[in-house]
């Protein structure tokens, strides 16, 4: 999963400080493995550098520097192309879809036509390697049956979830 | 029979359903369903349980006449003809595949399969000779004289799709015909089945939750709420 990609998504919702990031990305996506701060701070800075996030005047207070972050229109566009976009059907790609569909109701994204996208590119993929299992192969049957089957269950994984988009959506939003 | 305008008919379709309302009761199945489906084409028919795919099929295969709307059948509207005239389409125009029990268990599978072809007043000697190249055909070579009992649920199922395929039908349709099926045997089933397809250039509608199924086929529709929904033709914007 993109941890750049996911920060940009949590500062459009809005701007906020390292921590604040951090916070918000152990709860939604750490699930137990929480970002190192190093890596979010780490992060920021190649963002920054990117021109993707712009760092505000260093805030008064105790403890390590306080600077708001706010995402640039660079930014904000390789959000939305990343968010749009199906992302290549393979398989273990839970992880990026899940971060999908949490980051576009956060942001009152369309996540139906997003999973609607993504459905359609499995099943894209599912006929290329139905396709490939016409090969007297069996080893080549072997393989794309393991791709089938893994597209499978995200396919039905996508089905459940955009049929819980509306509860999803009441517990991500503040 | 009622002899509706061709210039009306879905585009390019052999079969279609235009605005399609379909209720049970108070239980709204199809609210203004629509799809078209090309001649030879394979369209899988996906969707949540209850969400009015089977209904639909029932209503493209004149099953269900439908409280609103048209559906269209090379050209004529299959919702405007006499019940007698609809089920002599269902007999010699389409073939049903369903996911269980269609078999006559009382018959052998050579019997199951040639009575179609009885039905419609083929010799006996003729319908008995293609039922055994149908049975041929889907690899069931010697087991024509075993009644259904004896057969095993893809054996079944496979016996069922040559009955279907018997009137050489233009239209097949199927609704989860490897539901009841483990993966290889479902496998085997869907092989033939777009095999034959495609050798006879028969169009194919199949309902199916399975994606695998989905795979096999060339297009498909999603039906939710009782509408149809095709994501490819989805656009993605902000």
């Amino acid at each position: 999963m993109s941890v750049p990609l996911t920060m940009l998504g949590l500062l459009e919702r809005e701007p906020s400080h390292g921590y604040e990031l951090k916070r918000d990305y152990d709860t939604y996506f750490g699930r137990g493995r929480p970002l190192p701060f190093g890596q979010v701070y780490a992060t920021l800075g190649r963002l920054a550098r990117d021109g993707k996030v712009v760092a505000g005047e260093a805030e008064p207070g105790a403890g390590p520097e306080r600077k708001r972050y706010v995402i640039t229109e660079t930014g904000a566009t390789e959000l939305e192309t990343w968010l749009a976009e199906p992302a290549p059907p393979e398989p273990h790609l839970q992880t990026v879809l899940f971060t999908k569909v949490v980051l576009a109701l956060m942001l009152s994204r369309p996540a139906e036509r997003y999973l609607d996208v993504q459905r359609v590119a499995h099943l894209a993929r599912m006929r290329e390697l139905t396709e490939a299992k016409r090969s007297d192969d069996l080893l080549d049957v072997l393989r794309a049956d393991y791709g089938l089957f893994h597209l499978e269950a995200d396919l039905r994984w996508i089905d459940v979830t955009a049929a819980r988009l509306d509860a999803l959506a009441k517990e991500v939003r503040r | 029979m009622t002899a509706p305008s061709r210039a009306q008919a879905p585009a390019q379709s052999l079969i279609g359903a235009r605005d399609v309302v379909k209720s049970f009761g108070p239980t709204p199945a199809l609210r203004g369903a629509s799809v078209a489906v090309a001649s030879g084409e394979i369209l899988a028919v996906m969707g949540p349980s209850g969400s009015g795919k089977s209904t639909l099929l029932h209503c493209l295969a004149g099953i269900f006449t439908p409280d609103r709307g048209e559906i269209w059948f090379d050209g004529r509207r299959l919702d405007r003809l006499s019940e007698a005239d609809r089920t002599k389409l269902r007999r010699t125009a389409f073939g049903f595949v369903f996911q269980f029990g269609q078999l006559v268990p009382e018959l052998s599978a050579a019997d199951n399969v040639a009575l179609p072809l009885l039905l419609n007043r083929v010799k006996r000697k003729d319908a008995y000779e293609q039922a055994a190249a149908w049975l041929d055909r889907l690899e069931l070579r010697g087991l024509g004289e075993r009644r259904t009992g004896e057969l095993s649920g893809g054996q079944a199922q496979r016996v069922a799709l040559a009955r279907a395929l018997v009137m050489r039908p233009r239209v097949l349709f199927a609704d989860e015909p490897t539901g009841s099926l483990d993966s290889l045997t479902g496998e085997m089933v869907m092989d033939l089945m777009v095999g034959l397809a495609r050798e006879e250039g028969t169009t194919v509608v199949v309902v199916t939750h399975e994606a695998r199924v989905a795979a096999c086929a060339d297009r498909e529709i999603l039906v939710r709420d009782g509408k149809v929904f095709d994501p490819q033709a989805v656009e993605v914007g902000r």
